[in-house]
């Protein structure tokens, strides 16, 4: 097949996959099988047009033209390959986890919930191969929209008040912010092509360049730059398996792609050096940073913390975005798979136990290593991935950051990922060593799990103990977190692909 | 026949009128309105192929040729203007709600169709017609005939509200008929064109000048310019709901065309905007109007109510398009005028099918209604991020170009604002999303037949096809634009 059809079946395989399980929802089997067959052909033809990236050829396609001189266009490089093999990659785990959480659970609306999942992906693969500015607000409001009912899932109060904020925040960053510095590229350009190098050399100059990038950063709501990053634990209601696929890869992920595409592809990281407009986003990035990792170590719900976990990340990639240094650049793209395997795993775990033991708070989790010994190995798994140590992918990702840092002679925040790190362990692994080596306050092996899972009392020793979540659930968490070791090993192809962006 | 049909446009309806009360059963009227409308809209599209091809056509009324005579003027404006019109009838007239939320008595139902086919007449006259006179005339068949609609609905406050509109209404005609007049008199033509040949050397005369301002303010009572807008808000709510979609879609878009031709083509944008500076007094109006016509319909607690202080914000971005004066400005003020025809008509369609469900048009009505009627509340959600300006919907296409247009003409703050503006409609867009779908239902209610839903969603759905493929609509709108600026393509 030639690679614009595969594009083409990448981005409508999503399209068609919510509209069969709409189509399906009284059948609660051929539903699922939709959703697994979509995803699974999702990524392979994903995997299809990758070869064909890495042969370094661009693959472009042109929809419709909207306005004047701006269709709907796509074109893949290697950077929006690398979004949408991370998207229509974890989508699978997630599926199946999806699948296992929901049924668990005995969730309301779950064809709602996989319709709209399934829409989500459709807009994030959108954003991944958008060739144009225009093409890519157009998708990235389609994922704000697809995702709201997933959030406000439960329809409770709870949910609706979420649902604002997380409506609020997104709608007026990419409004108020982003669309007027996608009007304001095209008003000084004509054109809002993503270009090797920039298009906005020679067009803006002095300040101006700097206020622009700042409606970008902020604009792009999704990558949770402070102050704009309340929705993200607001948005933390929804069922775990949107948490850990929205909220740790496709959504927040989207956010941080736009910045680092409109950096490398609209302003040129030469023309950033040298106008020195990225220097404020460095210090602003820094500090959402460090503080979100400060104010994680104050959250005691476990995926509140992880939020603040994921906010604090998100502000790596912006640093290295803001960087503007090939090592930057090639770090902050390479935390994308990184965190996000990382995360999901740490997601998956949380949404695990919450199956298993309805319990949300950290410190309820006392003891609870004993009983599900996978979940809780794979959350250390996840959480040293997070940390950045060897032998997991997060390692790489911060050593190529820390070595943009030094490129951009900026060693202040070769220091300030150093810290986050170190704040990283202290809201991390605190979680690990209470779930392995503090017993559990209430003496009674079950809890309130109810018919979700299997008790066998009567077997002595290790098994005896282990009460884990549906084999479903459990089977994509340790997959994760097999994969951030596998990450660790892969990153020689994922410096290759990168290797293949054109910089200048 | 064919070059007759610049003419017959408006005399088909005019005479199909009293039709309807030979026709006198419900069912055969329905019909007739219906082939009626479709009709004009064939004649319409025709219409505007041929001025895109062959540029303006002109039509001497009765053989008597202009200035003395009354000409009929199509160029690319009010070609689009027709093609409007005539399509948001032919989308309501057949529609299944177009009698619900009546109080028509047993067997009076012709009337209503009657007057609907005025009122097209009316709003076809005035947009085809190349004489002022000619214009106030068809102004006062527009708006006699929307009296009577207005005043069908189901409620008593119908009855006041007709009247209040009928005050303001009277005034405006007055004011554009005291207007034409002053013109008149020193000019001695109603011909716009005349007009426009003879008025440069005389625009420095007072009363020419009081003769702009009357027109001005005429022109802008019927437009419902805000602060001018008072009888809107109460005429859309008490009128029967299909009548509001009507009117809300197709009669302020004619007063702004009307206006439009009145600076553009009459006094020249030249006078109005370099000497006069209209600008500097319609901007902050018109950024009032989007403002204070969202923030509005934030507290609103009836749909017909909210949707018609959105409309008096839309009619801020409109108007906002008109006073940049560029060409950008104008095809984003025009283009509007065609996306917000779609996207008003398709909701307040969408609110009769909840009237015709529940009997009550209160935001609470459509409490829980998601999934009961889950087309019509689609229809309200998609209506609803088209009014935002969500990319993929037709008003985005709109805001776009109006935010460049404002950019174009340095007016950065501007563009702040109509972004910034646009972020309210999220507040009552969604505060009708969290109704329909978290809400307990009211009502024990089913979905509408097809007959309603289907008119709905035509026009929702072109929203949506409008806002990805534009050439007709941005094509013919910047068309539209140039010919009010006089530029040659």
């Amino acid at each position: 097949m030639s690679p614009e059809s595969l594009l083409l079946w990448a981005l409508c395989l999503p399209l068609a996959g919510a509209l069969g399980v709409s189509l399906c929802g009284r059948w609660p089997n051929v539903r699922e099988a939709v959703t697994i067959i979509t995803t699974l052909s999702t990524f392979s033809c994903v995997l299809g047009i990758l070869q064909f990236v890495l042969a370094g050829q661009v693959v472009e396609l042109e929809v419709v033209e909207v306005l004047a001189g701006l269709p709907i266009a796509f074109r893949l490089e290697p950077l929006g390959m690398l979004y949408a093999l991370v998207a229509s990659g974890l989508w699978i785990p997630t599926a199946v986890y999806g699948i296992g959480y929901m049924r668990g659970h005995g969730e309301q609306n779950q064809t709602r919930f996989f319709a709209c999942f399934a829409l989500a992906i459709f807009a994030a693969l959108g954003i991944a191969f958008a060739g144009n500015l225009l093409t890519l607000f157009l998708f990235y409001e389609l994922l704000t929209f697809s995702t709201y009912p997933l959030v406000t899932h439960y329809g409770n109060d709870e949910a609706r008040k979420a649902g604002r904020v997380y409506l609020g925040n997104l709608i007026f960053t990419s409004v108020a912010f982003l669309l007027l510095a996608v009007v304001t590229t095209w008003w000084m350009t004509g054109t809002l092509d993503f270009r090797p190098g920039g298009i906005l050399a020679g067009k803006a100059e002095g300040p101006m360049v700097a206020v622009l990038l700042g409606l970008f950063a902020f604009g792009a709501g999704k990558a949770a730059l402070m102050p704009f990053h309340r929705w993200l634990p607001a948005a933390m209601v929804a069922p775990t398996p949107v948490s850990a696929l929205l909220h740790a890869v496709a959504i927040v992920k989207a956010g941080v792609f736009t910045v680092l595409k409109v950096v490398v592809y609209i302003f040129g990281i030469d023309f950033l050096t040298e106008q020195g407009a990225s220097l404020w986003l460095m210090y602003a990035a820094a500090f959402t940073l460090l503080s979100a990792s400060v104010i994680a170590l104050t959250k005691t719900n476990l995926k509140a913390r992880l939020a603040y976990s994921t906010i604090s990340q998100l502000a790596y990639i912006v640093l290295g975005a803001a960087l503007a240094t090939t090592a930057g650049v090639t770090g902050a793209a390479l935390h994308i798979p990184m965190h996000a395997m990382g995360k999901i795993t740490l997601f998956f775990c949380a949404g695990a136990i919450y199956v298993a033991t309805h319990k949300k708070d950290i410190r309820e989790m006392d003891g609870i290593g004993r009983r599900m010994p996978f979940t809780m190995g794979a959350f250390l798994v996840g959480s040293l991935s997070i940390i950045g140590l060897p032998p997991m992918g997060g390692a790489w990702s911060k050593w190529f950051l820390a070595m943009g840092a030094a490129e951009a002679h900026m060693p202040i925040f070769i220091g300030v990922l150093m810290l986050s790190s170190l704040l990283s362990i202290g809201y991390l692994m605190p979680i690990v060593a209470r779930a392995f080596f503090c017993k559990a306050a209430d003496a009674e092996p079950e809890a309130a799990s109810g018919d979700a899972t299997e008790s066998h009392p009567e077997k002595p020793g290790f098994w005896g103990a282990v009460n884990e979540a549906p084999a479903l659930c459990v089977i994509p968490l340790c997959a994760t977190a097999l994969g951030t070791v596998a990450l660790f090993f892969c990153v020689p192809f994922f410096k290759g692909l990168l290797d293949l962006m054109v910089l200048r | 026949m064919s070059e007759h049909l610049s003419a017959l446009i408006v005399v088909l309806p005019l005479l199909a009128a009293p039709v309807c009360l030979l026709l006198r059963q419900t069912r055969m009227v329905r019909a007739w309105t219906s082939i009626v409308a479709w009709a004009c809209l064939c004649m319409a599209l025709t219409l505007l192929e041929r001025v895109h091809t062959g540029g303006v056509i002109t039509y001497a009324m009765g053989g008597w040729d202009p200035p003395l005579g009354i000409e009929y003027r199509l160029d690319a404006l009010n070609a689009y203007l027709l093609v409007i019109v005539t399509a948001i009838a032919s989308v309501v007239f057949p529609s299944g709600v177009i009698l619900t939320d009546t109080s028509l008595p047993e067997g009076k139902a012709h009337l209503y169709f009657a007057a609907l086919l005025l009122c097209l007449a009316g709003l076809l006259g005035i947009t085809s017609t190349g004489d002022l006179f000619n214009v106030f005339v068809f102004v006062e068949i527009t708006s006699l005939s929307s009296y009577t609609l207005i005043s069908l609905g189901k409620n008593r406050q119908a009855l006041t509200a007709a009247f209040s509109y009928l005050v303001m209404g009277t005034i405006g005609g007055t004011f554009l008929l005291v207007g034409i007049g002053f013109l008149y008199q020193v000019t001695g033509t109603l011909n716009m064109n005349d007009l426009a040949l003879r008025l440069p050397e005389l625009l420095g005369s007072r009363t020419i000048l009081a003769g702009f301002a009357f027109l001005m303010v005429g022109g802008s009572i019927k437009l419902a310019v805000f602060p001018l807008h008072q009888w809107l808000p109460n005429a859309y709510t008490h009128a029967p709901a299909a009548v509001s979609a009507f009117i809300a879609a197709t009669a302020t878009k004619v007063s702004y065309y009307l206006l439009a031709r009145i600076i553009f083509t009459v006094f020249g944008a030249a006078f109005v905007f370099d000497a006069l500076h209209l600008h500097w007094l319609l901007m902050p109006l018109a950024i009032a109007a989007m403002f204070a016509g969202s923030l509005a319909a934030v507290f609103q607690t009836d749909l017909k109510r909210l949707l018609a202080y959105s409309s008096i914000a839309q009619i801020g971005y409109m108007t906002l398009g008109l006073c940049m004066a560029s060409e950008t400005g104008l095809t984003g003020g025009i283009v509007h005028l065609f996306n917000h025809a779609l996207m008003k008509g398709g909701l307040f369609l969408a609110v009769a099918c909840v009237v015709m469900r529940t009997g009550s048009s209160s935001v609470n009505a459509i409490s829980g209604l998601g999934r009961k009627m889950p087309l019509t509340m689609a229809a309200i959600v998609v209506g609803g991020l088209s009014l935002i300006g969500v990319p993929g919907t037709a008003g985005f296409i709109s805001k776009w170009y109006l935010v460049v247009g404002a950019l174009e003409r340095g007016w950065y703050a501007v563009s702040v604002l109509i972004l910034l503006s646009s972020l309210i409609a999220v507040v009552y867009v969604w505060r009708l999303v969290e109704t329909a779908f978290f809400g307990v239902p009211e009502h024990e209610v089913c979905e509408v037949p097809w007959t309603s839903w289907l008119p709905t969603w035509i026009l929702i759905g072109a929203t949506l096809v409008f806002g990805i493929w534009t050439d007709v609509t941005v094509g013919g709108a910047s068309a539209a634009a140039r010919a009010l600026l006089g530029v040659t393509p």
